[in-house]
């Protein structure tokens, strides 16, 4: 049972264990989901991911036994909850599924009230509660609470559901496939609104989606399933785009593996380049100076607040007849030092000058990042990439070599 | 005599009357939608189970009214019992079809949502079930109240109470001077008695349907 108090626990998620969990549906042939073993630890995200009909979305009901395992066991914690009552396992499971499953008859506060009420918290724990998980979603309290589901735009829906699903603290989060409905700006946001969510929460979260771009974006690590709920390969993002491990995987993840690779890392982790700048309140001599015959070529004109303003050549200055106003190119495109690689190529591709300004949390300039300064680093990451892999695969080898000889020692 | 008169002399035995034809009806409606619904709640699941449930209590709505009377007299005698048992089986239908009706036709996504987030089986039906089966039941019960107003009159050949008695009196003595008066007296009574009800029962929506489901 989550703890009844009012304040969001301290601890993480809980380790969850999956023990050859099976599913077979009388009169089919074959089970729909067979053997199925792994260990998710605590406060990660693991996403499952596959072709419809893989099994999915029945290894992941399975879990809170919302469909019963016909053999198998599941741990939640160390605790074999695979025959405890299935209403008390529910309680401590938080579930968000597609199209949010919000109740139509209820206001947005009584929604998120359900599980709080059910496991006997006060009215004013409440009354609280609701209002924090409203404002940890991102909606507002006062606007929002007493609205009913179909007064919300079908993101705000999405949102409220994850808010009843962590409502009542559960260490687990079971998401299934929560963002299949929802247009893919919409998507987006709430993608980078549950990654914040999870930074904050640190539940263990495991979410189900067909889409391999939603997995690599949010998951610590990823299950590529087959059909039966087989897992292909269960690895980091970087791992399974670097090295996967079969034919299925490497056709699951398609092309562009590289570019994907683009979205996992941010710009922060990469060097930017310093860049010539000036600011406007300086004098235009010194500015002329700098655009000078022994200067540069090219410098970003910041602004008052040291934002960047203009890219100016040499020769600008003279042709728009030393006006700082007319000179010069506005700076269209930039980024900033959270946004992934793929934004920065994105952005210096469209860029006339091949570079984009990477401005700081308040807009100030830090940086610039370049086509070379991209190139350079990407060929670094997947060359690590590649190492780690190498490494990885060493030691799993390692592993069933010591598991088969530990069997035959076992044996003789 | 003229109509006008008949009522005015009459008034009050009219009332009483339509006060206890509007009393049997409305006691028999509370007795079949708590069956009705318990009928429903019981069987929705299964699909032969509801459809036995429906297809019975449709079957029972063909047994002419005067019929069934005549057979539950001398199981149960004459006066209230007969009429309470007959307008109740006869109300069952409309509201067993669509409290059934109601039930499965809850979203399926709702029904997961509720059992995932760990509702009991109690407390789905409860919470969600019921109340979003609520508008379609509401209706079956305002289409069982319209029916019950007429088959109550009949209830008058058991010696039951209501309107029913005026026009069962009325046509006994066709041709004397108030026969007319009384059927037609007997008669709009009813209808009258029916809008009323038909009024409450939208008010009843009005209050009891949640803002998030009114169409």
């Amino acid at each position: 049972m989550p703890e009844a108090t009012g304040e969001p626990s301290e601890t993480s998620g809980a380790t969850i264990r999956l023990e050859g969990l099976t599913k077979r549906y009388p009169g089919t042939p074959t089970p729909a989901v067979e053997n199925v073993s792994m260990e998710i630890r605590a406060g990660e995200t693991v996403i499952f991911v596959g072709p419809s009909g893989c099994g999915k979305s029945t290894t992941l009901k399975m879990i809170n036994r919302l469909i019963e395992p016909t053999s198998g066991r599941i741990r939640i914690n160390g605790e074999d909850v695979t025959d405890i009552d299935p209403v008390r396992l529910r309680r401590q499971v938080g579930y968000a599924i597609q199209s949010s499953g919000l109740f139509p008859h209820m206001t947005v506060a009584q929604n998120i009230a359900l599980v709080p009420k059910m496991v006997g918290w006060s009215k004013a724990q409440v009354a609280s509660r609701v209002e924090e998980m409203l404002d940890l979603v991102g909606l507002e309290a006062r606007e929002f609470a007493g609205r009913y589901p179909r007064q919300l735009s079908g993101g705000q829906q999405q949102r409220v559901g994850v808010a009843r699903a962590l409502a009542a603290d559960p260490p687990v989060l079971l998401m299934d496939e929560p963002f299949g409905a929802v247009d893919p700006i919409t998507r987006d946001h709430l993608q980078d609104e549950l990654i914040r969510l999870q930074h904050e929460l640190r539940k263990t979260i495991v979410f189900v989606t067909h889409d391999f771009d939603e997995a690599i974006k949010l998951g610590d690590r990823i299950a590529v399933l087959r059909e039966r709920s087989h897992i292909a390969q269960f690895d980091s993002p970087e791992a399974i785009l670097t090295n996967p491990a079969d034919e299925f995987v490497s056709g699951f993840v398609g092309a562009g593996a590289a570019l994907k690779r683009l979205n996992l890392t941010r710009v922060r982790d990469v060097g930017v380049v310093d860049f010539p700048t000036a600011s406007v309140e300086e004098p235009l001599q010194r500015i002329f100076d700098l655009l000078g015959p022994n200067g540069t070529n090219e410098l970003l004109l910041l602004d008052r607040h040291r934002r960047p303003y203009k890219w100016l050549r040499r020769g600008d200055l003279s042709r728009a007849r030393e006006s700082l106003a007319r000179a010069g190119s506005p700076v269209t495109h930039h980024v900033s030092r959270d946004a992934t690689l793929r934004d920065a190529l994105e952005a210096v591709l469209t860029d006339s000058g091949g570079r984009v300004a990477v401005t700081g949390r308040r807009g100030e300039y830090t940086g610039v990042v370049d086509m070379k300064t991209l190139m350079n680093s990407v060929h670094e990451l997947l060359e690590e990439d590649r190492m780690e892999a190498v490494e990885h695969q060493h030691d799993l080898a390692e592993e069933r070599e010591r598991q088969a000889q530990a069997a035959q020692e076992g044996l003789s | 005599m003229s109509f006008w008169e008949y009522l005015g002399n009459r008034h009050q035995q009219l009332l009483t009357d339509g006060f206890q034809h509007a009393s049997a009806v409305f006691q028999c409606m509370v007795l079949a939608t708590l069956i009705g619904v318990l009928l429903a709640v019981a069987t929705y699941r299964s699909e032969w189970a509801g459809n036995l449930a429906t297809t019975t209590t449709a079957t029972i709505l063909t047994v002419p009214s005067l019929a069934l009377l005549g057979l539950l007299i001398p199981v149960v005698g004459l006066g209230v019992a007969p009429t309470v048992i007959a307008l109740t089986l006869y109300g069952l239908l409309p509201i067993v079809r669509n409290a059934i009706v109601g039930l499965r036709g809850v979203d399926p996504t709702l029904v997961d949502a509720a059992n995932g987030i760990g509702m009991s089986r109690l407390t789905r039906l409860v919470r969600v079930e019921l109340p979003l089966a609520w508008p379609p039941i509401l209706t079956g019960i305002r289409v069982s109240t319209q029916m019950l107003m007429g088959i109550a009159a009949i209830a008058a050949y058991a010696s039951g109470p209501g309107l029913g008695n005026l026009i069962f009196r009325g046509i006994a003595s066709l041709g004397s001077a108030n026969a007319l008066n009384q059927v037609l007296a007997g008669t709009l009574g009813i209808v009258i008695l029916a809008l009323l009800f038909d009024a409450a029962y939208i008010l009843i929506g009005r209050l009891t349907i949640p803002r998030g489901i009114r169409a």
